[in-house]
C-alpha cells in the first residue's frame, strides 16, 4: 500500500449465504476524489458488496484495505490477525454510509443525529462539532430543521440528514446503498442534488444506484455488476454509452426502455 | 341558492338509559347492604394513620422498590446473555428464566428464609488454602427482608429478562447498522441507540409488573416481614378488629397502586414525546375530553 491516493482496495471479496454465492472474488479500487457508481440488476450482489466494504457484512474471504489498513484485521508478521468488534468499530469510523431506509435515530434530534458520531466515537469537543454539524446541515439545506426529530421530516429531508450525518464523520469515502430507492418520485431530485454537490466538492463516493441518469452526470467511473461479480467497468462514455459486454447492453436496454 | 333540508330526529338510546339506571340501583343496594354490616367504619381513618400500619406501608414500598429495581438490573443482564453470541451464556439465561419463573414466589421466599437449615454458615474462601474472605451465620444474613427480597427480586428478574428481550428485539435492525456505520462500539450501540428506543416497549409491562410487585410483597407477611398485611394482623391480633385493619391496608394498597399507575402513564408519555410520535394526552386533558367539554388546559405547542 504505497499509493496514498488509493483510499479503498477491495481484493477478491467472496461471500455466500449457504450454497448461494452472492459475491465471487470481487475486486475494486477507488482513488481519493473519485465518484464510482455501481449499477446492475437486483440480486447482483451490489448492496452486499458495498456492505462488506465497512464490514457490516464480513466477507468469507478476501481483503478490504481502507486507507492502507486491512478492514477487520491487523497486519503483523505478514499475517492478518482478526480484530475484536470493538476495534473494527474504530476502523469503521473512517468510513460512513447512507442507507436505503435512512436509519436515522428517531429518539435524537436532527442535530444530535449528525453530532452522534463525531462526539461519541471520534471524541471531539461538542462545541466544535456543533458548529460543524450546523454547517453540514446548511450544505444539505436543512439548517432550520436542526431541532426537529426525524419523524417530523419528509423522506427526502430524512435522507439529506442521513447524508449530513455521514459527511460529519469526515470519512475517507462515503458509501451510498440505493439512497433514493425508498423515496417518493418527487423527492428523489433533492437528494440527488445534494449528492451531486458533494461530488463536485471532491468527496470520494461509492454509490449503488438505479438512477442511470445520475450516474451519467456525476460518476467518474461506472461499475456494472451481475451474477455475483463485476461484468464491466470504466468511464461513463464506455459503460453507459458504448458498453462492450452483451450483459451490460441487455441491462441498459431494459432499464432505459 | 341553498336547498332546504328536512329536520332530523335523533335516535333515542333507550337500552342505554335502562341499563345505566339498573347499574346505579345495584350499586346503591350494595352500598346499603355494606352499611348494614357489623363493622366499625368510623375506626378505619384512625387505622389509616396508625404508626403500625404506616410502618407496614413503608415496609411494603421499600421491599417493592428495592426488589423491582434489582430485578430490572438482573433482567437486563439476563436478556443480554439471552441474545449474546456465547452459547453458554444463552443456555444459562434460558435456564435462569425457566427456574425462577417456574417456581411460585411464596415457595422461593420460604426456601431463602430457611436456607440456614441446609447451610448454617455462609462463607466465601479460596479453595485448598483454608483462607476465608467472608464467613457469617446464615440466620444473621437471611433476615425476613433479605429472604423476601431474594424471592421477589429473582422471580421478577426472570420476567424482566423477557420484557427487556422483547424490547431489544423491537428495535429495527437498521438502527444497529446505522450506529455501526458511524463507528459505535457494541456498548455504545446498546446504551446510546438500542436501549433508549427499546424503553418504549419495556416501560408499559414493567409498570404492570411493578404494580404486581407492590401486591406481591404481601407474601412476605408469611415469614413475618412487617408490610401492610402483617401490620394489620399485628393490630387485629390484639383488638380483633380484623376487617377494619384489613380495609385500612386495602385503602393504602389502592393509594400506592394509583400513584404507581399515574407515574407509569407519565413515564410512557415522556418517552413518546421524545420520539415525536403522537403520544396519549395528559390525564387532565383526557378527562376533559371524555367528559365532552373543551380541554381545561392549554394544548402543548
Amino acid at each position: 500500500m504505497n499509493d496514498p491516493g488509493l483510499v479503498l482496495d477491495a481484493r477478491r471479496i467472496t461471500k455466500a449465504y449457504g450454497d448461494h454465492v452472492v459475491l465471487n472474488e470481487v475486486s475494486l479500487q477507488v482513488r481519493s476524489g473519485e465518484v464510482v457508481c455501481i449499477i446492475g440488476p437486483s440480486g447482483a450482489g451490489k448492496s452486499t458488496f458495498l456492505r462488506t466494504l465497512n464490514h457490516l457484512e464480513k466477507p468469507d474471504s478476501g481483503e478490504v484495505w481502507v486507507g492502507g489498513e486491512p478492514m477487520g484485521f491487523r497486519l503483523r508478521d505478514g499475517k492478518l490477525h482478526e480484530l475484536s468488534e470493538r476495534k473494527v468499530s474504530a476502523q469503521r469510523a473512517r468510513t460512513a454510509m447512507v442507507f436505503q431506509h435512512f436509519n436515522l435515530f428517531p429518539h435524537l434530534t436532527v442535530l444530535a443525529n449528525v453530532m452522534e458520531g463525531p462526539v461519541r466515537v471520534q471524541r471531539r469537543p461538542a462545541a466544535e462539532v456543533r458548529a460543524e454539524a450546523l454547517e453540514v446541515l446548511g450544505r444539505v439545506g436543512l439548517s432550520e430543521k436542526a431541532d426537529a426529530y426525524p419523524g417530523q421530516l419528509s423522506g427526502g429531508q430524512r435522507q439529506r440528514v442521513a447524508i449530513a450525518r455521514a459527511v460529519a464523520m469526515k470519512p475517507l469515502f462515503l458509501l451510498f446503498d440505493e439512497p433514493t430507492s425508498a423515496l417518493d418520485p418527487e423527492l428523489v431530485g433533492e437528494v440527488l442534488t445534494v449528492m451531486s454537490d458533494l461530488a463536485a466538492q471532491g468527496m470520494t463516493m461509492l454509490v449503488v444506484t438505479h438512477e442511470i441518469q445520475f450516474a451519467r452526470e456525476v460518476a467518474d467511473r461506472v461499475v456494472f455488476m451481475a451474477d455475483a461479480g463485476i461484468v464491466e467497468q470504466g468511464p461513463v462514455d464506455q459503460v453507459l454509452v458504448a458498453p462492450r459486454e452483451a450483459r451490460t447492453r441487455q441491462f441498459l436496454k431494459r432499464v432505459l426502455a | 341558492m341553498t336547498q332546504d333540508l328536512l329536520p332530523q330526529v335523533r335516535l333515542r338510546h333507550w337500552g342505554r338509559w335502562i341499563s345505566g339506571v339498573l347499574i346505579v340501583l345495584i350499586l346503591l343496594a350494595l352500598g346499603w347492604g355494606a352499611a348494614q354490616g357489623d363493622i366499625a367504619y368510623g375506626d378505619i381513618p384512625y387505622y389509616l394513620r396508625s404508626p403500625i400500619i404506616l410502618k407496614g406501608l413503608v415496609g411494603t414500598i421499600v421491599l417493592a422498590v428495592v426488589a423491582q429495581g434489582v430485578a430490572i438490573v438482573i433482567g437486563v443482564l439476563i436478556a443480554l446473555m439471552r441474545i449474546s453470541h456465547n452459547p453458554v451464556a444463552r443456555a444459562f439465561a434460558g435456564a435462569y428464566t425457566w427456574l425462577f419463573r417456574g417456581l411460585p414466589v411464596l415457595l422461593q421466599i420460604l426456601l431463602w428464609y430457611n436456607l440456614a437449615l441446609i447451610f448454617p454458615r455462609l462463607s466465601v474462601g479460596v479453595p485448598f488454602t483454608g483462607l476465608k474472605i467472608l464467613d457469617v451465620e446464615t440466620n444473621a444474613v437471611m433476615t425476613t427482608f433479605v429472604a423476601a427480597f431474594l424471592g421477589l427480586a429473582l422471580n421478577e428478574s426472570a420476567y424482566m429478562a423477557e420484557i427487556v428481550r422483547a424490547g431489544l428485539k423491537s428495535v429495527d435492525r437498521g438502527q444497529i447498522e446505522a450506529a455501526q456505520s458511524i463507528g459505535e462500539t457494541p456498548t455504545q450501540r446498546l446504551r446510546r441507540i438500542v436501549l433508549p428506543q427499546a424503553m418504549r416497549v419495556i416501560i408499559p409491562p414493567t409498570g404492570n409488573d411493578f404494580i404486581n410487585m407492590l401486591k406481591g410483597t404481601a407474601m412476605a407477611s408469611v415469614i413475618g416481614y412487617v408490610e401492610l398485611i402483617r401490620a394489620a394482623n399485628n393490630i387485629s391480633s390484639f383488638n380483633l378488629q380484623v376487617m377494619e385493619t384489613l380495609i385500612a391496608a386495602a385503602i393504602w394498597y389502592m393509594v400506592v397502586v394509583t400513584v404507581a399507575s399515574v407515574g407509569q402513564y407519565y413515564l410512557e408519555r415522556g418517552f413518546d414525546r421524545q420520539d415525536r410520535r403522537a403520544g396519549p394526552p395528559s390525564l387532565r386533558r383526557r378527562l376533559a375530553l371524555n367528559l365532552g367539554r373543551p380541554p381545561m388546559v392549554r394544548s402543548p405547542q
